[in-house]
């Protein structure tokens, strides 16, 4: 055995390999990226980016019906997105084992939502494990896929932030190849039509009755003797918090949450003379605890909202805690568009135009902010041209603002298409901005169809979302370069002004995939004459002092976008430079 | 042994914080580190916990428990000092990197004498490092977290050899030099306060 030091996704990854896993998709999503990166370092396995997390799901069950131990991998509202193939999943079960892990993030760390997947397995039929830590996440992965084809049923697998993200001593083995099991058309099992799917629910019962037997085994659901006066169930990270918080007391400690190991809850409940659940989020182990008709300490105490920390709990149950208030008054940091940041040109063409602005998910999120206020809404991935529609259906000859939608090229591939083909379809005017940075860039630059790269790197063709633009039919169609900003202002402010369908793609490399490496500009003091508008950019470079607008050197990566919009002429590339602004070798418009 | 490492998205944070853990790794410590990256890179507040002894249960520090609290911005060690235990030590860089909301005008910025003042009556044990400086000095601001980590680096209780053996394992070929120098400067600039 050889001790590692492993994230949760990592060692998920690792146990993937180990157990034989030979297919893995995903699409990238925090907390859940780093499983598939991960995946990709082990050449046993065919990895891909999915173009989204429900085709994801369908490509590692299609690989598991043909009898390959297959994983999918997505945060936690990635599973929204395929909970139409998994659901079905179930029914069908697994020939090959099959594994999709969720990635949670309560506390919201980089979500829109704190939803608990664990209620997906309940609703689905499908057992969950719950690891704590990175060596669970390794082992836990390999029992996923044992179980998974012992039972004939796919293995929900849920993580949240701290258990992803966080890093521990992990021991890890050699992989162990597990030969394709024979496939055989099956159509009663495989597909799912309804006369077969009756069969395969009933079917799906009785297995899920049989899988239930294991999780009364120690090996998941383990009791740990200690003071009667308190017994503690907990799963997941939340188990380590309250250790610490209640050295002394008994513990029962979830790793299979569902199947409900309720014989195990009424043994460890025998021996202690209080009960207290410690999870985060949702009561998902406290309901069934009750449904028990046990009585039990849990959300009437802790928190159903946030991360839960050991803090968080000494508090909820009145313990004492150190005297550590934060300091006030310390001026918020939220994250911002980069220096260079291609969206902040877009951004800028946008300010003031009195437009309805739907809004979509990635690093352009931040535009939601001021300088820009660049956005109306933001719902989920794909959302953007849709509400956009929507408005503009609703509000129609009444509403004189311009409907606009801005999205990235990765969530435009994810699931753009399909609402710009409905707006089309529908006959809309919504202006749909395609953000096209040339990657994944909010995730960790991760390639999409756009860019032709696979994750096993090899190339392809690159699908443009110009060229998709007009096969939906859209009949406007164009391409600017938003380090160019006042000639992107131009083409937006004549498009916004048309109200006529029409796509924006701009199109320029994120500024922190492909570093630029221009030396920094400089601000004329003479000729400033503090009118703000470089300032408006909101570049994290710029800031004002003394009347004056001011570039730090250290920050500024040359873009020049600064430049082109100062009306003054007083911002230019530094003497030494031989860089024309606005200048980049790399990304620029194809 | 609980180390909070904070500052901005871009810092190196991250990275310190994978040598620290290593190095407990290395010495035959239970380790465990944990961080939040996504949006947080985006020029946003980044932390990362370090926790590692014999036995590690939570990977998240508790307020009011940290022995050391390691500042890559001045502003942003004012935001996590409350971590430190009352015997706890600060390692803070004076480098000021103003938040979005302050360099647009929509915030004011905190005084930087009134951010010592804070830090001076919450942290006893604490230590100016001038770790972005002496990296632009060297040539390239990436190595303030090297210089950081010499500066702290007698504190770790962890050998000189095994920290640079982490350092070189954990940096890109090229940048080997250049960071095994800027340690060597961190190492200079301070003593454990």
């Amino acid at each position: 055995m050889t001790r590692k030091l492993l994230s949760g996704d990592e060692a998920v990854a690792r146990g993937a390999w180990e157990a034989g896993c030979r297919v893995a998709a995903a699409y990238p999503g925090t907390p859940s990226t780093e499983i598939l990166e991960a995946i990709s370092t082990y050449k046993d396995i065919y990895s891909e980016w999915s173009t989204n997390e429900k085709v994801a799901l369908e490509v590692a069950l299609g690989a598991s019906i043909s009898g390959a131990r297959a994983l999918a991998a997505m945060k936690h509202v990635g599973l929204n997105v395929a909970a139409d193939p998994f659901f079905s999943a179930a029914y069908i079960g697994a020939l090959g084992g099959f594994v999709i892990v969720t990635a949670d993030d309560p506390g919201l760390h980089s979500s829109q939502n704190e939803q608990d997947n664990r209620f997906y397995g309940l609703m689905a039929r499908v057992p969950v494990l719950c690891p704590s830590n990175s060596q669970e996440c390794r082992d836990y992965t390999m029992r996923a896929f044992a179980i998974s084809e012992e039972f004939d049923l796919p293995v929900l697998i849920r993580l949240t932030t701290r258990v992803a993200h966080s890093s521990g001593i992990v021991e890890v083995g050699e992989r162990t190849e597990v030969p394709l099991k024979p496939y055989e058309k099956k159509v009663t099992k495989n597909a799912i039509l309804p006369a077969f799917a009756k069969v395969r629910h009933v079917d799906l019962e009785k297995r899920i009755d049989r899988v239930a037997a294991l999780s009364l085994q120690d090996e998941f659901n383990r009791i740990e003797p200690g003071s009667v006066d308190l017994g503690i169930i907990s799963d997941g990270v939340c188990y380590h918090y309250a250790r610490e918080v209640y050295p002394d007391a008994s513990f029962l400690k979830l790793g299979m949450v569902w199947p409900f190991p309720g014989e195990t809850v009424r043994r460890f409940a025998a021996t202690v003379k209080e009960l207290l659940v410690v999870e985060e989020v949702d009561p998902f182990i406290e309901l069934q605890v009750r449904a028990l008709g046990l009585k039990v300490t849990g959300k009437d105490r802790l928190p159903r909202t946030n991360e839960m920390s050991q803090r968080a709990l000494r508090l909820s149950m009145g313990l004492p805690a150190e005297k550590a208030e934060p300091e006030t008054g310390v001026t918020a940091r939220p994250p911002a568009l980069c220096p260079g940041c291609p969206h902040t040109g877009i951004y800028f063409a946008l300010q003031n135009q009195k437009a309805f602005i739907g809004g979509d998910i990635g690093c352009y999120t931040l535009g939601v902010m001021p300088p820009h206020s660049g956005m109306d809404t933001c719902v989920d991935m794909g959302a953007s041209i849709t509400v956009a529609h929507g408005t503009d259906k609703a509000l129609g000859a009444t509403d004189q603002r311009p409907h606009v939608a801005i999205i990235g090229d990765s969530t435009f591939f994810h699931s753009g298409v399909t609402g710009l083909i409905n707006t089309v379809y529908n006959k809309s005017n919504v202006i749909t901005i395609i953000s096209d940075n040339r990657t994944t860039g909010m995730t960790g630059h991760q390639n999409h169809p756009g860019t032709g790269q696979t994750l096993m790197g090899s190339f392809g063709t690159i699908i443009k979302p110009e060229e998709i633009a007009k096969a939906c039919g859209v009949k406007t169609v164009v391409v600017v370069d938003p380090y160019k900003v006042k000639e992107t202002r131009k083409v937006v402010r004549e498009l916004l002004a048309k109200k006529e369908p029409a796509v924006i793609v701009n199109r320029r490399a994120c500024a922190l995939h492909i570093r630029l490496h221009n030396p920094p500009f400089k601000v004329d003091p003479e000729k400033c004459d503090g009118c703000k508008t470089c300032i408006r950019l909101g570049c994290p470079a710029l800031s004002f002092d003394n009347g004056k607008a001011h570039i730090t050197a250290t920050t500024c990566v040359g873009c020049g976008m600064c430049a082109d919009v100062c009306p003054e002429g007083a911002i230019s590339a530094s003497p030494k430079s031989n860089v024309q602004s606005p200048k980049s070798s790399a990304g620029s418009p194809s | 042994m609980n180390i909070l490492v904070c500052g901005v998205g871009g810092q190196g944070v991250l990275l310190f914080s994978d040598i620290i853990s290593n190095l407990a790794l290395r010495n035959g410590l239970d380790v465990k580190k944990s961080e939040v990256h996504g949006l947080a890179q985006r020029g946003g507040s980044v932390t990362s916990h370090i926790r590692f002894g014999p036995k590690v249960y939570s990977p998240l520090i508790e307020e009011g428990t940290a022995d050391a609290v390691v500042a890559f911005e001045r502003l942003e060690a004012l935001r996590y000092v409350h971590f430190l235990c009352p015997s706890g030590r600060l390692f803070y860089d004076s480098h000021r990197i103003d938040p979005l909301p302050v360099s647009i005008g929509t915030a004011e910025r905190v005084p930087d004498d009134q951010i010592e003042a804070r830090l001076a009556a919450r942290a006893p044990r604490r230590q100016m490092v001038p770790a972005f400086k002496t990296a632009l000095e060297l040539g390239n601001v990436r190595v303030q977290n090297t210089v950081m980590l010499g500066a702290v680096s007698s504190c770790l209780g962890f050998p000189d050899e095994s920290i640079k053996q982490s350092l070189t394992e954990l940096v890109k070929p090229a940048a080997r030099e250049l960071n095994l120098k800027a340690f060597a400067v961190g190492q200079a600039i301070s003593a454990c306060p």
